[in-house]
């Protein structure tokens, strides 16, 4: 064949090659079809160890219980009981190396989360003892009368509220 | 010249080769076809919603934002959960004020632009709590139109994301019946409820269901007979959202309302 038909042919030829060649150098090489077929499992496979490796934060009341058994004791025998020691106290991380100390919520906002009283009788959140919180003290923090841990009694550290005047 | 009878011949040939589709011509490939029979995985997470147990505080909300990074105060969560208050005369109230991360603490509806809405309780026939995340369908849409293999389905029916290869054209955040995904305001790809792969894969519950103080959610391998989670699902009255699309959703609920869209 002559080669002024030839030279195009090799154009061609040398893109569809390099096409390839970049195709190889940046799709992973894990990347396939896997478990859950083509249309639901082509992936890159190592994203899912990728996802695995993602940091735990919330480390559950079975490390609390560790050091902290007796305000673990404390909770478990009251109507708390089932609330979750990382949901006032905030995320464990690798306390207590990294954080030292964890911040606790003690705000009036993270109690009527469940108290605020709302009028839906046949809900859960009917059954709650819940209060108005614009009416029921407003300006106080409810840990001030309250102890959290055990809502039946009053919180020991406020019997006697110190006024700063 | 070519007669009649030759050009219908070579029409013919040209029409079935036309015909043959171009996966008959695809090579054998055995670990496809054992993928594509589904190979039975000893694990599939589903999860349960008990809408009775709910009360609206928002800690699952909370704890997932803190455990999977979510943005705090960028109107975008994981989960949520939404409130439902239908009055006397049928109308039906429905809002989620930052997906019920601080809980709901107010009797007022929030309307967003229109503002807050008050409703007398002598007028309200019913109230309740509908949490909400990822179904993490046996179908989903979602993976499905995704133009480069950035989402995905593991073997125990997660539905993953991969940060690196994402495009973000958000053809999945349009797919989606039940609209839980939604671009991460930094990376400015995809993202979505990873069901908390990475607390499963070490034997913990997800976030949420160890944050819920009421046992309103749980999550269970529904390959395992004695699994608690499956033993309710097969065993007691049970319903998903948003069935007629097809898409097997995987999240099931306890106590599902027919106001709950």
């Amino acid at each position: 064949m002559k080669n002024h038909v030839l030279r195009p042919l090799f154009v061609v030829v040398a893109i569809v090659v390099g096409i390839l060649i970049t195709r190889t150098l940046l799709v992973p090489g894990d990347f396939g079809v896997y478990e859950r077929g083509y249309m639901y499992g082509w992936h890159r496979k190592s994203s899912e160890a990728d996802w695995k490796a993602f940091r735990v934060k919330y480390k559950t009341a079975k490390v609390c219980v560790e050091c902290h058994k007796d305000k673990y004791d404390d909770i478990k025998n009251s109507p708390h009981a089932p609330i979750s020691c990382e949901n006032c106290h905030g995320p464990s991380y690798e306390h207590p190396n990294d954080p030292l100390g964890l911040s606790i919520d003690r705000s009036r906002g993270l109690c009527i989360r469940c108290h605020a009283y709302l009028p839906y009788k046949d809900s859960a959140r009917g059954k709650i003892p819940g209060i108005d919180p614009e009416k029921h003290y407003p300006q106080a923090v409810c840990i001030m009368c309250h102890y959290p841990h055990d809502p039946t009694k009053a919180n020991p550290k406020h019997q006697k509220p110190e006024v700063k005047s | 010249m070519m007669n009649r009878r030759e050009f219908c011949k070579k029409a013919m040939i040209v029409a079935g080769g036309l015909v043959i589709p171009l996966t008959a011509l695809e090579v054998f490939n055995p670990r496809r076809l054992h993928a594509e029979k589904g190979g039975k995985s000893k694990v599939r997470w589903v999860f349960l919603v008990d809408i009775h147990k709910c009360v609206g505080c928002g800690f699952c909300v909370k704890a997932c934002k803190i455990e999977n990074e979510v943005a705090w105060d960028a109107n975008v969560t994981r989960t949520w959960v939404e409130r439902y208050v239908v009055t006397k005369d049928g109308q039906v109230n429905i809002d989620s004020p930052k997906g019920c991360r601080d809980g709901f603490t107010s009797q007022k509806i929030d309307q967003a632009s229109v503002g807050l809405k008050e409703i007398k309780p002598e007028d309200i026939a019913k109230g309740f709590f509908v949490p909400k995340l990822c179904n993490h369908c046996d179908n989903p849409p979602c993976v499905q139109v995704c133009p480069v293999g950035a989402t995905y389905q593991t073997q125990e029916g997660v539905v993953l994301v991969d940060r690196t290869w994402c495009i973000g054209c958000g053809y999945c955040v349009m797919g989606c019946p039940y609209g839980v995904r939604y671009f991460h305001p930094e990376l400015h790809v995809a993202e979505k409820c990873t069901l908390c792969y990475h607390r499963l894969c070490k034997g913990m519950k997800t976030a949420c269901v160890d944050a819920c103080p009421f046992g309103a959610r749980q999550v269970g391998n529904i390959r395992d007979p004695g699994d608690p989670v499956t033993k309710i699902i097969t065993t007691q009255q049970v319903n998903v959202l948003k069935e007629e699309f097809g898409t097997k959703p995987q999240v099931f609920y306890l106590g599902l309302s027919m106001e709950v869209k």
